[in-house]
């Protein structure tokens, strides 16, 4: 709500610095859970979900808390578009990765032959290497137009789509490995441990992207957020 | 005084004989339930039949004369020729231990195996045709409910019905959690092990509808093929079938492993990854161990099965003695309950009384009033009912309260003499069809009462 506010009275994404950009994410990411729920019915996803969220914003209120100045460079739909695909696209990786983590869980139970506590908790396998496919093939798009929506705008403010910054090329990297897990699971027939491994690996990217960027180098995307 | 009484047989007191006999004869020549107006001393009569049991559930006033009646009816159903009626089959429960024997049947503790959740549905629907005969009354239209009640609190409260306990229930549990829904999965059959149709009827009754048998001699594989609506393969094609197969169920008498990490491996590729799940029921083992190491492949042989079954015996013990208690304390309830029964036609006498007052002088009133209005009856009548309505308030209240004790035949004497009432038990035939709007009533008024 308070997020929303701002958003409104600055009228512009309130995701002008980490701080507010990883409460803001932490929403999307709660939010998205919640469609998802509504569509899979899976309760333990959330609990699984929620330490990650409650972790963002965790993080969130350590990160610096400086907003920078308003700039025209804000107002555009191309801003609108990017950030918000990337986002939805990040929170759909995100619960990829908890259905990850979820699947190597129950996994090594069942490979080693040994049941805990969580066994009869988690669902069954092939489900929730259903869920890891369905965040993928639905993120990829989205994270998709989201970068491309980004480099219009880049062309559209500085006259040139690739500048070398870090941001842009991390997101490039992050781009290759769902492109790569997609391939593999649809052309190859990917499942299970591996594609599991690799959606963890996956949205770490993410994490280096959203954040390392934002925190340690330096780059143009500093322009917006410090 | 009302008698609740169940007799039966189950697994463990009847051969399967016997009981395939008496659930024949009470499903094809006349339901017992239609018989219940023909038995003079059986009030209610309530009448389960399932393949590991027959139990006849009924309350009655005289005991032994109810007794005599039931056990000729399972005379003519059995056929009194026979040597077959002994008394051994049967168990019989008086009263509470009735009680307390129905709760334990509906919670699956007394059942085969244990946990096993169908019981709950076939009590239930015996129920409705109990009811659609009209053969349950207010003793065990309400030992039902709370039976079911029951029920549910047990599988809701221990974990009762998770645990597997036979290996092909096991087998068929680790497949759901790889698996999630079996219903279109394939299941291959490699010999024809007892355990492993055991296994297979229970993936045929998760519903699966895919099955293939494979078997060395093909009359064997053609007979399993049949009672499991499957399609056969020559048993040299087990290796290739592997490529469109979920679960594997192998049982043969080979010396050797007939399933080697290479055969597997090589086909994972064309099978797409998707997890393939063998179950290893033979000793020596058919599947090389090796092939677990498999990405996406799961093995169980009978060792890590047994294994699993072992830790569920544990908990299902722990499990089982939380049900135990749980009955204990409804079985209790439900003792209180049936007490507060004995004064109820107390109360109902009360009541009828004070109604049969208030009518015959509300009559004499309005008879030298005939000026009044419409209006001015209903307001007198309001009022008059009010008075009497909490005039009586306490003293019921005070019966229920005092239904609980030891001491309530006193009570109950003395309200009586006190109200000058007839006699409590001559009315309570007629009496107990009100049980239900004093329960509620009571309710209500006890409810006030604790708040």
């Amino acid at each position: 709500m308070a997020i929303v506010l701002r958003s409104v009275e600055t009228g512009q994404m309130a995701v002008m610095n980490s701080q507010l950009a990883l409460s803001f994410f932490a929403l999307v990411l709660v939010t998205t859970y919640l469609v998802v729920q509504i569509r899979l019915n899976l309760r333990i996803l959330g609990s699984f979900v929620s330490p990650l969220a409650v972790i963002f914003m965790l993080t969130s209120s350590l990160l610096p808390s400086d907003a920078i100045p308003k700039s025209g460079a804000f107002h555009s739909w191309w801003i609108f578009l990017h950030v918000t695909a990337l986002f939805i696209a990040n929170a759909l990786f995100a619960l990829a990765f908890s259905a990850g983590v979820m699947y190597l869980l129950q996994e090594r139970q069942i490979k080693r032959k040994n049941f805990g506590f969580l066994y009869p908790r988690l669902p069954s396998l092939e489900r929730l290497d259903e869920i890891n496919h369905y965040c993928l093939i639905i993120g990829f798009p989205l994270m998709t137009g989201g970068l491309v929506a980004g480099f219009a705008y880049a062309s559209l403010i500085w006259r040139s789509t690739w500048s070398g910054d870090p941001k842009e090329i991390l997101s490039l990297v992050t781009w290759f490995i769902y492109a790569i897990l997609l391939h593999e699971r649809l052309a190859v027939g990917w499942r299970g441990r591996r594609a599991a491994w690799l959606a963890i690996f996956g949205f770490s990217a993410v994490l280096v992207t959203f954040l390392g960027v934002n925190l340690v180098l330096k780059g143009h995307h500093t322009v917006f957020v410090r | 005084m009302c008698h609740i009484i169940l007799l039966g047989m189950n697994h463990k007191t009847a051969p399967v004989e016997i009981r395939e006999q008496l659930a024949f004869a009470c499903g094809q020549k006349v339901n017992p339930l239609h018989i219940l107006p023909h038995l003079d001393h059986v009030n209610e009569l309530f009448f389960l039949s399932t393949c590991n049991r027959v139990e006849f559930l009924f309350t009655c006033g005289d005991l032994h004369g109810a007794m005599q009646e039931v056990k000729a009816l399972l005379g003519t159903y059995l056929g009194t020729s026979s040597t077959v009626l002994k008394d051994a089959y049967f168990y019989i429960h008086r009263d509470l231990e009735a009680v307390q024997h129905l709760f334990r049947v509906a919670s699956s503790l007394d059942s085969m195996v244990v946990g096993e959740p169908q019981i709950l549905g076939q009590i239930k629907s015996a129920y409705r045709e109990a009811t659609e005969y009209r053969t349950v009354k207010v003793i065990l239209n309400r030992l039902l409910h709370k039976t079911f009640s029951v029920a549910k609190r047990v599988r809701t409260e221990t974990s009762i019905g998770s645990c597997a306990v036979s290996i092909s229930y096991a087998a068929v549990e680790l497949a759901r959690k790889i698996f999630g829904d079996l219903r279109d999965k394939r299941v291959l059959l490699i010999g024809a092990g007892e355990m492993a149709e055991l296994a297979a009827e229970h993936f045929l009754a998760q519903g699966v509808r895919n099955m293939v048998v494979a078997n060395r001699t093909l009359e064997r594989a053609v007979e399993l093929a049949r009672r499991f609506k499957a399609e056969t393969i020559p048993f040299e094609h087990i290796h290739d079938a592997l490529k469109r197969i979920d679960v594997v169920l192998s049982s043969t008498g080979s010396p050797d492993p007939i399933l080697r990490y290479q055969d597997v491996k090589s086909r994972m590729r064309e099978r797409r990854n998707r997890p393939l799940f063998f179950i290893d029921i033979a000793v020596p083992r058919d599947v090389d161990p090796k092939v677990n190491s498999i990405d996406n492949v799961y093995v169980y042989d009978i060792d890590d099965l047994q294994g699993i079954i072992d830790l569920n015996r544990q908990g299902r013990k722990k499990e089982a003695e939380r049900a135990e208690h749980i009955i204990a304390e409804e079985t209790l309830r439900f003792h209180e309950w049936l007490g507060t029964l004995n004064v109820v036609p107390t109360i109902v006498a009360l009541r009828d009384k004070a109604e049969t007052i208030r009518r015959n002088e509300l009559q004499k009133t309005f008879s030298h009033l005939p000026h009044l209005s419409d209006s001015d009856r209903g307001a007198i009548e309001t009022l008059t009912e009010s008075i009497v309505k909490k005039l009586l308030h306490d003293p019921i209240v005070f019966l229920k309260k005092k239904a609980e004790r030891e001491t309530k035949e006193l009570f109950v004497d003395y309200t009586q003499q006190l109200f000058n009432l007839s006699d409590g038990a001559e009315i309570a035939a007629s009496s107990l069809n009100h049980v239900n709007v004093v329960e509620r009533d009571g309710g209500d008024l006890l409810d006030s009462l604790k708040k």
